[in-house]
């Protein structure tokens, strides 16, 4: 672990990946340290925003050093299920990517769990990530608006678009589910550490 | 009791609802927002006796009219506006008297507390617009009715407050190094201390586009998305940096190799395009 400094009133804490991660987030969000008022997991790293009244940098280091990362973190992650309808405009070219039909493409991606790594981009976008090869170039020119409900690949995640905005992720399918709902507490329905399955709506 | 309301006349250049903003939500990919100048919001606020989250109206550039419809008690903070008659003092407003803001000699955004605050209906626990998210009220229209909440606080003992008006010229700021200072070669950071920056016209409530020498990486390669704050200084390809404000991403894939001090992004709020921003260590 490498605590990094990130302004005045935050620390940026270093790990060697996502399982490391979300294993100290899950124990963090147990036992918030005093003065922590917010947490943002990433791929490599947990980033803890303090109230400068209410804490101090060090008093906040050493409570993280002192936090035993929760090895049970996957079985505490809610579990989401996605049902997709796999007509995406990209899922010819992945599928060619891949050398392989389309239906292996979906097979692929409905068979793993997958877990949301954490959020960015936009409210309520998780990156969800899945064992396995899934390296999938972004699109060379992104679309100037991708549909809410999108679901798409790019790099090693997968994601579904909470709303309509531009994107350059390869859309393979999309689904009726709303990710973001402002109306529902909490708003997002993927929070790292959730689990997700997708399921294939045209097979049911 | 009966809803007191503002009519907004002319909305200016850019005039958005803030509050403190929605903390703790980052997780989700929802960053704070909130007055981008905290420190003129809070003054504003205490300025009418409000509770110290009451929203208000940031007013980018001057140009807001309004009409109160009720009797209210308005101020003005941050920049000073011309021919306001509530800058740093507040005022009582009459029922049908219109407030109309010039232009700002100095300093961009004008923060207009009203007592009890803007109580339109939060969004996620905060009254503010997220431009970059699209969170929060929509920005405020010509034309826009904004209801007026209670303030059980008394009013302070205070006539004026002495407070300077933000900086014209030149603004120094301190700074400290960020998490990805060793992405970046020593003579890299003494350019980012040692130059003077340009804002440019691209500057937003997300972040202030800066322009100068470019900054010399010590190591190549991508950095994974991380999470940051307000204050980072984040230095995209092109080698110059984007102080974020506000409205900053939640997470981003640039390294940061500076952290501008809390306190003085205040500051760097109320910069406008052209004018020159020293980093100092």
């Amino acid at each position: 672990m490498r605590v990094l400094p990130s302004g005045s009133t935050s620390l940026l804490v270093e790990l060697d990946d996502l399982d490391d991660v979300l294993a100290l987030y899950a124990a963090l969000l147990d036992e918030r340290p005093d003065g922590v008022v917010d947490i943002v997991p990433a791929a490599r790293t947990l980033l803890l925003v303090t109230d400068p009244v209410a804490a101090s940098l060090p008093d906040v280091e050493r409570a993280v050093r002192s936090t035993t990362p929760r090895s049970d973190r996957r079985e505490l992650g809610e579990v989401v299920e996605i049902p997709v309808q796999y007509d995406g405009e990209d899922l010819d070219d992945v599928a060619s990517l891949w050398e392989c039909d389309t239906a292996e493409v979906v097979r692929r991606h409905t068979d793993q769990e997958w877990t949301v790594a954490f959020c960015g981009f936009a409210p309520g976008f998780g990156y969800l990530t899945a064992p396995g090869d899934w390296d999938v170039p972004r699109r060379r020119s992104p679309r100037t608006a991708v549909p809410a409900g999108s679901v798409g690949l790019a790099g090693e995640f997968s994601g579904v678009y909470p709303r309509e905005s531009p994107g350059g992720w390869q859309l393979i399918g999309r689904t009726e589910l709303a990710v973001f709902d402002l109306s529902r507490d909490p708003p997002a329905l993927l929070r790292p550490g959730n689990r997700v399955r997708f399921s294939d709506t045209g097979r049911s | 009791m009966t809803r007191r309301w503002l009519t907004v006349l002319t909305s200016g250049p850019l005039t958005t609802v803030q509050d403190v903003g929605r903390s703790g939500q980052g997780a989700l990919g929802i960053g704070r927002s909130g007055a981008c100048d905290r420190t003129s919001y809070r003054l504003a606020n205490r300025l009418v006796g409000n509770d110290p989250d009451a929203a208000v109206l940031e007013v980018t550039f001057g140009g807001l009219a309004l009409r109160a419809d009720d009797g209210v008690v308005v101020v003005t903070t941050g920049a000073r506006c011309a021919d306001t008659p509530c800058h740093n003092a507040a005022i009582a407003l009459t029922a049908g008297q219109e407030l109309r803001l010039g232009a700002p000699a100095t300093g961009l955004r004008t923060y207009l507390a009203v007592r009890g605050g803007v109580d339109v209906d939060p969004v996620l626990g905060s009254r503010s617009t997220d431009v970059l998210a699209g969170l929060g009220p929509p920005s405020v229209q010509d034309g826009a009715r904004l209801p007026v909440g209670e303030s059980g606080s008394p009013m302070p003992g205070v006539d004026v407050a002495p407070v300077k008006d933000p900086e014209g010229a030149e603004l120094v700021v301190r700074v400290s190094p960020g998490p990805r200072r060793d992405w970046f070669t020593d003579d890299a950071w003494n350019c980012l201390v040692g130059q003077p920056y340009g804002v440019t016209s691209d500057s937003n409530r997300v972040g202030l586009r800066l322009e100068g020498e470019p900054l010399e990486r010590a190591r190549t390669g991508e950095l994974s998305s991380e999470g940051m704050v307000r204050g980072a200084l984040q230095i995209p390809p092109s080698g110059t940096p984007v102080l974020f404000l506000a409205d900053h991403p939640v997470t981003g894939g640039y390294p940061v190799v500076a952290y501008v001090l809390d306190d003085d992004v205040d500051r760097c709020a109320q910069l406008r395009p052209g004018q020159t921003l020293r980093l100092r260590d």
